[in-house]
């Protein structure tokens, strides 16, 4: 067993855990943050994305071992105590999900995008969300999302 | 999926690293950003006994600038490869081919030295590092050596690191006055090449006067298209004259088939993005 410590959505985090184990098991299983779902176990599908320093990460390939010291923010995190985020929001105004088993994932990952380029233009939603795949919307909605996330954080 | 129980060393060094290869043996393994890695020990295509951790080894995480080359440290993410100004000057195939790898989750991990370590077919960074003719810079316990990109890639998934040895950097020559592109072909959703064309051209006065063309996926390593280079040179850059050159792209290879593409649909896919390659890197 290795100690490992970490923040964890503003919370500080530790624990005894096997090498093996994998990110996400330790939010979900150690840490009982089940906000972040399990899809594909493939690293293709996208639905565990969480940022580690800021970066958006698949955590189905991430060792738990490797985020010592680091500091996680996953879907339970982005909310401040009596408001959503705005990539949030903007997900239930847009209608930006049908089943919304990839919407953790979707979200924090349009969270990374929109980090580095607060002005995506649709071409470039796509290609930044094109590692999250989404089995119902089309993409269509989710796109209209992150636009309209994108303006409300600019404030035009 | 959960991975096969295996002893976990942190290397904080190089030596370090090597040590802990040696002590462990044949079947351990290194972790640098694991993109690659975790899905095998996920899927448990491999089950090593000693995983050696070099992802915060600090050596490995530098861009150095050498004068006439870049020394690209192993453990130097694709995401920092694609955004890098020293890598976008001097080395624009490298960042651009790293823009195309799979999608920013997995670049922000994944490692330049760690797609070349691993060796995939489909692999688009080791096709680049093959056309700039880079240098890998390699640790063991008898010291450091130097292997140039032909001798570095073997065959799948096998390259010239030992098993007690730790790529420690890739050193990039500078290609000032080369323009570059790497062009793919791979479904939406997965960003694995089914065929790439990496491609440096120099052109003087509206004539070719270089050119490095290198395929991705069209045989068990990175190929360089040596027929299409030398037909290249000395030609006008012009359409005519690359659409005539890339016709023997896929001359001497012996590409696979799968669920994706046959041998002969690679083949026309190789002639078809090595045109394209060329053609934008040329400016035509």
């Amino acid at each position: 067993m290795t100690h490992i410590s970490a923040t964890v959505d503003g919370t500080h985090r530790q624990g005894e855990v096997e090498p093996r184990l994998l990110l996400v098991h330790w939010l979900r299983e150690n840490l009982g943050l089940v906000g972040t779902p399990i899809g594909c176990d493939t690293s293709n599908c996208g639905a565990c994305t969480v940022l580690v320093n800021g970066k958006s990460v698949k955590s189905c390939n991430v060792l738990a071992v490797q985020v010592d010291g680091a500091e996680i923010t996953t879907i339970q995190g982005l909310a401040s105590e009596d408001e959503w985020h705005p990539v949030q929001k903007a997900f239930k105004e847009c209608h930006g999900l049908q089943c919304g088993f990839c919407t953790p994932g979707m979200i924090m990952a349009s969270v990374d995008l929109l980090s580095e380029n607060p002005n995506p233009t649709e071409e470039e939603i796509r290609d930044g969300l094109h590692g999250n795949l989404c089995r119902c919307t089309g993409y269509h909605n989710i796109v209209k999302a992150v636009s309209h996330a994108a303006a409300e954080m600019s404030g035009s | 999926m959960i991975p096969s129980a295996f002893d976990y060393v942190k290397a904080t060094t190089v030596d370090e690293a090597v040590a802990a290869l040696v002590a462990a043996g044949e079947d351990a393994k290194v972790l640098g950003g694991g993109q690659s890695l975790l899905p095998v020990l996920r899927l448990r295509l491999n089950n090593p006994s000693t995983i050696v951790d070099i992802s915060t080894v600090a050596e490995i995480r530098t861009i150095t600038d050498e004068g006439t080359s870049l020394l690209i440290g192993a453990g130097v993410t694709t995401d920092e490869v694609a955004n890098n100004p020293l890598v976008k000057a001097h080395a624009p195939l490298l960042s651009m081919t790293a823009e195309t790898v799979a999608d920013r989750a997995i670049r922000h991990r994944g490692t330049f030295g760690g797609s070349c370590a691993h060796a995939d077919p489909a692999g688009d960074l080791p096709t680049a590092a093959a056309a700039l003719d880079c240098e890998f810079v390699i640790a063991g316990p008898g010291g450091r050596r130097t292997v140039s990109a032909a001798d570095f890639f073997v065959d799948f998934f096998t390259t010239a690191v030992g098993a007690d040895e730790v790529l420690v950097a890739v050193r990039v020559p500078k290609m000032d006055g080369y323009g570059a592109h790497y062009e793919k072909f791979n479904r939406t959703a997965q960003a694995w090449a089914i065929v790439g064309v990496a491609a440096a051209v120099k052109v003087e006065g509206g004539v070719i006067t270089d050119a490095r063309v290198a395929l991705t996926n069209m045989g068990p390593k990175p190929i360089r298209a040596t027929s299409v280079e030398a037909a290249l040179k000395g030609q006008p850059a012009t359409a005519d004259a690359i659409k005539a050159a890339a016709s023997s792209a896929a001359d001497g290879t012996k590409p696979t088939s799968d669920v994706h593409a046959d041998a002969e649909f690679r083949s026309h896919l190789a002639r078809v993005l090595t045109g394209r390659a060329v053609a934008t890197a040329a400016g035509v």
